[in-house]
């Protein structure tokens, strides 16, 4: 199967990735060769198989309910490319 | 003596006899990386004082009387760790100024018995990549040929102990990242069990096939590192609690009885001529100290590639969102608005190979090609585990090659990202099972170039492998064969 | 056309726990912006969760509350969109394999037979950040809430009314609270619900299209909002239009409801099993051990309170209203050995004075043994109704015991015949007029001179004793 750049382009929205005409372009070739060799899976009958989320049998893995120190402020905003007071800053949401 | 060539356990007696000290050897670490480094690039960052401040402490560590097996042992690490403090990029623009503010559990353990940090290793970006050639920090090169890459996505980590930067260093491999590196650049890399070694504070790529291990000069040193970073850990829910064996104790020269499987499908026809002699070499070595061999069938193999292809994609594409330019990392100036802001820091700060890999995972969960695409992919998952299950009711180990060629050339691979993803033929399985495998020093090939023997463990099975890797050092010299530079 | 409303509930139901989901970071409301965040709930690189007990212990007990079937094998699920207080660019939430699935609840609408409704499923789940606008040119984000717990119940579109619906919440709502897995606070959110409403013409089979009413925070709001929504379709189709699948906001001001449309692009949430949490395995022992922990539960509470203390439905259903009133009562009737004035007084006396005051049944100055204690005295005959009253004021104010207050006022009821029939002589002597009046027939008259001897007595003569000696001596 290939994919059209039209689904690029929405799959590109999704993921935020704004992506040049260039890229757009090659991604849409690219993916569609990969998409084409990753079908080679549909040789498979998978019926009735479980699939495997973890290749590793653990279950049950708990932390008590207790509060254990936070970082504080300055290390939490530490990164933060913009802030204001202790908020993260963000650009306005344009509707 | 040039201290920058010994193994851990060499220098730990050296050290515990208080012939060096750890200023000394960690010193001779500095000068070695400021005279290849311009030509390898296996380090993002040097962190010299913080380096000789550890190695003084470490000293003093040693001079009370308390010298661990890591003591003073100048360590480096894939730029994946968080390092509280130091700089971690993920070889990526995205976080090219980024500072943990933790520690990374496996780095702790190590920090804790006082080994010393000298800095930061060159990877492909958020570990994506098989050649070390997707960073946003320029291509590490292969010490054995500097026109060659050094295999990836732990290109530094494997480059550093080539280039003899670094006594050892720890990489990640989630789909051959340690060992196909290890192979190309002449070093044992060690992929432990999934659950085996703690993933909290690495960042995260494929969570269900990420995996921390060891690169280092042989094999005592990788069972001596995963001693210490191996065990629970509470602040990962799938790190396991099973007891940690001794693996320095495991390390005897006896292969007598030991059942080697040889999976039929990962020695095809047209595999590279030097890569099958350094097979049939090994083959005769292990034989020889009394090693039976029995052909077995893993015979999903073929859909391994494509199978985690999904796979890591899938769940690249859910770990990168994290980074949208709002708590930290890299953010766009000048966009209109909060959605333009979040798609234009993710167009800046991830690289060509990350987007690629973002847009087919992102493509894989989205809706109406969920089934056809990741579930299907997870019950092939299934397929390829029961293959190991079942080889594993036959013989102890397998055996195989790790790459199906030596190194290859800088830029050889870089506009066919298929090719390059298929090159990870042979270790991709071992993650999907998420079982252990081993990379280390067989015959190099003709023109010299090393050339990786894997042998590939049950679950929890280090102990049999490093076994088998440690008999197999016994019997040649290739791990003590240094590049030249 | 008449057409048929249909109406499913999403409730979150924030719970009380220490910490969060997946972090040790406080969940205590009111701090410093980002003061309560570590790697985990900032969504760091390399951070990984690790899931509270206590939030499947309280999944576990809301579900058999509910009548759930509870998960074997459960597991966590990304649920991924990008919104700046989202900070791993996914909720950690359950979908294919919730904890608990197929439960139900019996609701009664005044005037309507009971009706079952339908619980879909319930699962955990992470909460997000908070947006707060308007901070110069941009936004700010707080993240202390994001990683709070949360349970999502999802009910059957079942409803057919919004007084159904309001019913049913009310119900879910005693029962968080009762479990003591919830503080219950609407105003502060962590009780909040999202009502999926449609219409279709009555008799139809099909569904409508539906509107989303997204986080109504009261329970008169989710009436006027579902009433109004229903109006809207209702009055949209029978002009010839079309309802459109949207999410739309309450707004309480004008009880109307608009179209967030444009603030929220289409979603493909792209969910998939979290690879950094492991099956979640809930073993029959465990769940058999949490059922013989749940507390009782407001039914079964109110039907014992029928039974067991011969209360009037009424009375029951105020009581067990919320479960520190229910104890509360509780306790005081075992003391007190007279459940009837009991609950009178708690529903009464206690209920306004804790209204006026403000305050909650948890930190009433007047403990349950003082109030049986006052019953006592109401009861022994040392003390009228009234006076009772008056003690439970100077008791609330005081902390005292009714006794010493009774004792130092000096309000002890007088039982003593002779003082009373001295005072009703006295009384009858001044006003003889009125004493005729009665004789010859004007038997309200009575009331007049039960008061007149009341007051001569300051309110403290045994009202049964003055009614009895007033009676003999104007028949006399």
């Amino acid at each position: 199967m290939s994919i059209t750049q039209p689904e690029i382009e929405h799959v590109a929205r999704l993921a935020r990735l704004a992506l040049s005409d260039t890229e757009k372009e090659l991604f849409t070739g690219q993916m569609s060769a990969i998409l084409r060799y990753v079908e080679t899976l549909n040789e498979l009958d998978t019926d009735g198989i479980i699939p495997t989320a973890h290749a590793v049998p653990v279950e049950n893995s708990f932390r008590p309910d207790a509060v254990q120190p936070s970082i504080g402020t300055d290390q939490a905003l530490r990164n933060a490319p913009d802030r204001v007071e202790t908020f993260f800053r963000v650009p306005p949401v344009i509707e | 003596m040039e201290l920058h060539t010994l193994t851990i356990h060499h220098l730990h007696q050296l050290l515990k006899n208080r012939q060096v000290t750890s200023r000394e050897v960690t010193t001779a670490m500095l000068n070695r990386i400021e005279f290849s480094d311009p030509r390898i690039n296996a380090f993002i960052t040097v962190a010299a004082d913080q380096a000789l401040a550890a190695a003084a402490a470490a000293d003093q560590r040693i001079a009370s009387g308390d010298c661990q097996p890591l003591t003073g042992i100048p360590l480096a690490l894939k730029d994946i760790f968080l390092t509280e403090g130091l700089r971690t990029t993920c070889a990526s623009r995205m976080l090219a100024d980024f500072i943990a503010p933790y520690d990374a559990t496996a780095w702790a353990r190590l920090k804790s018995q006082g080994a010393v940090l000298l800095g930061k290793l060159n990877q492909d970006e958020f570990a994506m990549g098989s050649s070390c050639e997707n960073s946003a920090f320029g291509p590490t090169r292969n010490p054995w040929d500097i026109e060659r890459t050094p295999g990836g996505s732990s290109g530094g980590s494997a480059a550093a102990i080539a280039a003899q930067q670094a006594t050892a260093t720890l990489g990640t491999d989630t789909g051959g990242s340690i060992r196909q590196p290890a192979s190309h650049c002449g070093c044992v890399g060690l992929k432990p069990t999934y659950g085996r070694v703690s993933r909290y504070g690495v960042i995260a790529y494929a969570s269900s096939l990420d995996q921390v291990g060891p690169v280092t000069r042989d094999v005592t040193d990788a069972a001596l590192l995963l001693q210490v970073i191996a065990g629970h850990d509470p602040k990962d829910s799938t790190s396991v609690a099973m007891p940690v064996p001794d693996y320095v104790a495991s390390l005897k020269n006896d292969v007598k009885g030991m059942k080697i499987g040889l999976p039929k499908e990962y020695f095809i026809a047209g595999l590279d001529p030097d890569v099958q002699r350094a097979m049939d070499d090994a083959i005769a070595h292990l034989k020889a100290q009394g090693a039976e061999f029995v052909e077995v069938s893993l015979p999903h193999t073929t859909y391994a590639v494509a199978c985690y292809y999904l796979i890591a994609t899938a769940e690249a594409s859910s770990n990168l969102a994290r980074y949208e330019g709002v708590r930290f990392g890299h953010r766009a100036t000048g966009s209109q608005g909060l959605i333009e802001m979040m798609m234009q820091t993710r167009a800046e700060g991830f690289g060509a190979e990350v987007k690629r890999r973002i847009m087919l995972g992102t493509y894989a969960l989205s809706s109406g090609y969920y089934d056809a695409y990741y579930l299907k992919a997870q019950k092939v998952r299934t397929l390829i585990q029961r293959d190991f299950t079942e080889a594993f009711k036959s013989v102890d180990i397998l055996l195989t090659p790790v790459a199906p060629t030596p190194a290859f050339k800088i830029g050889e691979k870089a506009a066919d990202p298929l090719q390059m993803y298929l090159s990870d033929i042979f270790t991709i399985p071992v993650n999907l099972a998420g079982i252990c495998g081993i990379s280390l020093p067989a015959q190099p090939s003709s023109n010299g170039l090393p050339i990786g023997l894997q042998l590939i463990g049950r679950p929890f099975g280090e102990e049999t492998i490093l076994r088998a890797a440690y008999s197999f050092e016994q019997t040649t010299d290739w791990h003590r064969t240094k590049a030249a530079l | 056309m008449n057409y048929q409303p249909v109406i499913g509930l999403e409730v979150h139901v924030q719970l009380n726990t220490q910490s969060k989901i997946f972090c040790g970071c406080s969940t205590r409301f009111g701090a410093e912006p980002n003061r309560n965040t570590c790697p985990v709930c900032l969504g760091l690189p390399g951070a990984l969760p690790v899931l509270n007990r206590q939030v499947v212990e309280s999944a576990l007990m809301a579900g058999l509350a509910t009548n759930c079937a509870i998960a074997h094998r459960s597991i966590f699920a990304r649920k991924n969109y990008f919104y700046p207080d989202l900070p791993k660019g996914y909720q950690i939430s359950q979908f294919e394999q919730p904890i608990c699935e197929k439960g139900w609840l019996e609701i009664q609408v005044e005037g309507q037979p009971p009706k079952r409704i339908g619980i879909t499923r319930i699962h955990m789940e992470e909460d997000a950040g908070k947006l707060v606008h308007g901070l110069g040119n941009g936004s700010g984000v707080d993240l202390n809430r994001a990683g709070t717990p949360l349970l999502e119940v999802v009910s059957e579109p079942d409803f057919r009314s919004a007084d159904e619906a309001v019913a049913y919440l009310k119900q879910l709502h005693q029962i968080v609270t009762y479990l003591g897995i919830c503080d219950g606070n609407m105003e502060e959110g962590s009780f909040r619900c999202d009502a999926n409403v449609s219409v279709m013409p009555v008799g139809s089979a099909t569904l409508g299209t539906r509107a989303e009413i997204k986080n109504v925070n009261s329970f008169k709001f989710v009436k006027a909002a579902i009433e109004y929504e229903i109006s809207r379709q209702i009055d949209l189709l029978s002009d010839g239009g079309t309802v459109v699948q949207e999410t739309r906001l309450f707004d309480p001001n004008t009880g109307t409801t608009r179209s967030m449309r444009g603030k929220e692009e289409a979603h493909d949430y792209r969910y998939f099993p979290d690879p950094d949490l492991v099956p979640l395995v809930i073993s029959a022992d465990w769940v058999e051990r949490a059922e013989k922990e749940l507390p009782e539960l407001p039914t079964v509470k109110r039907q014992r309170f029928i039974t067991q203390f011969g209360l009037p439905e009424y009375d029951a259903e105020v009581l067990t209203a919320s479960r520190p009133l229910a104890e509360y009562f509780e306790e005081t009737a075992a003391f007190a050995h007279n459940p009837k004035a009991a609950a009178n007084w708690v529903m009464g006396e206690m209920t306004r004075t804790l209204n006026d005051s403000g305050r909650s049944i948890d930190d009433c100055p007047v403990p349950p043994r003082r109030l049986a204690d006052l019953l006592h005295l109401i009861d022994k005959g040392a003390i009228s109704n009234n006076i009772a009253k008056k003690v439970f004021e100077l008791m609330w104010q005081s902390g005292k015991e009714p006794a010493a207050i009774v004792e130092e006022q000096g309000m002890a009821q007088v039982s003593d015949s002779g003082a009373i029939e001295a005072a009703i002589d006295q009384i009858l002597a001044a006003n003889q007029g009125q004493a005729e009046e009665y004789r010859s027939g004007k038997e309200k008259m009575f009331g007049f001179f039960v008061g007149q001897v009341m007051k001569a007595m300051k309110g403290k003569a045994n009202p049964a004793m003055v009614n009895e000696l007033l009676l003999t001596k104007l028949k006399g």
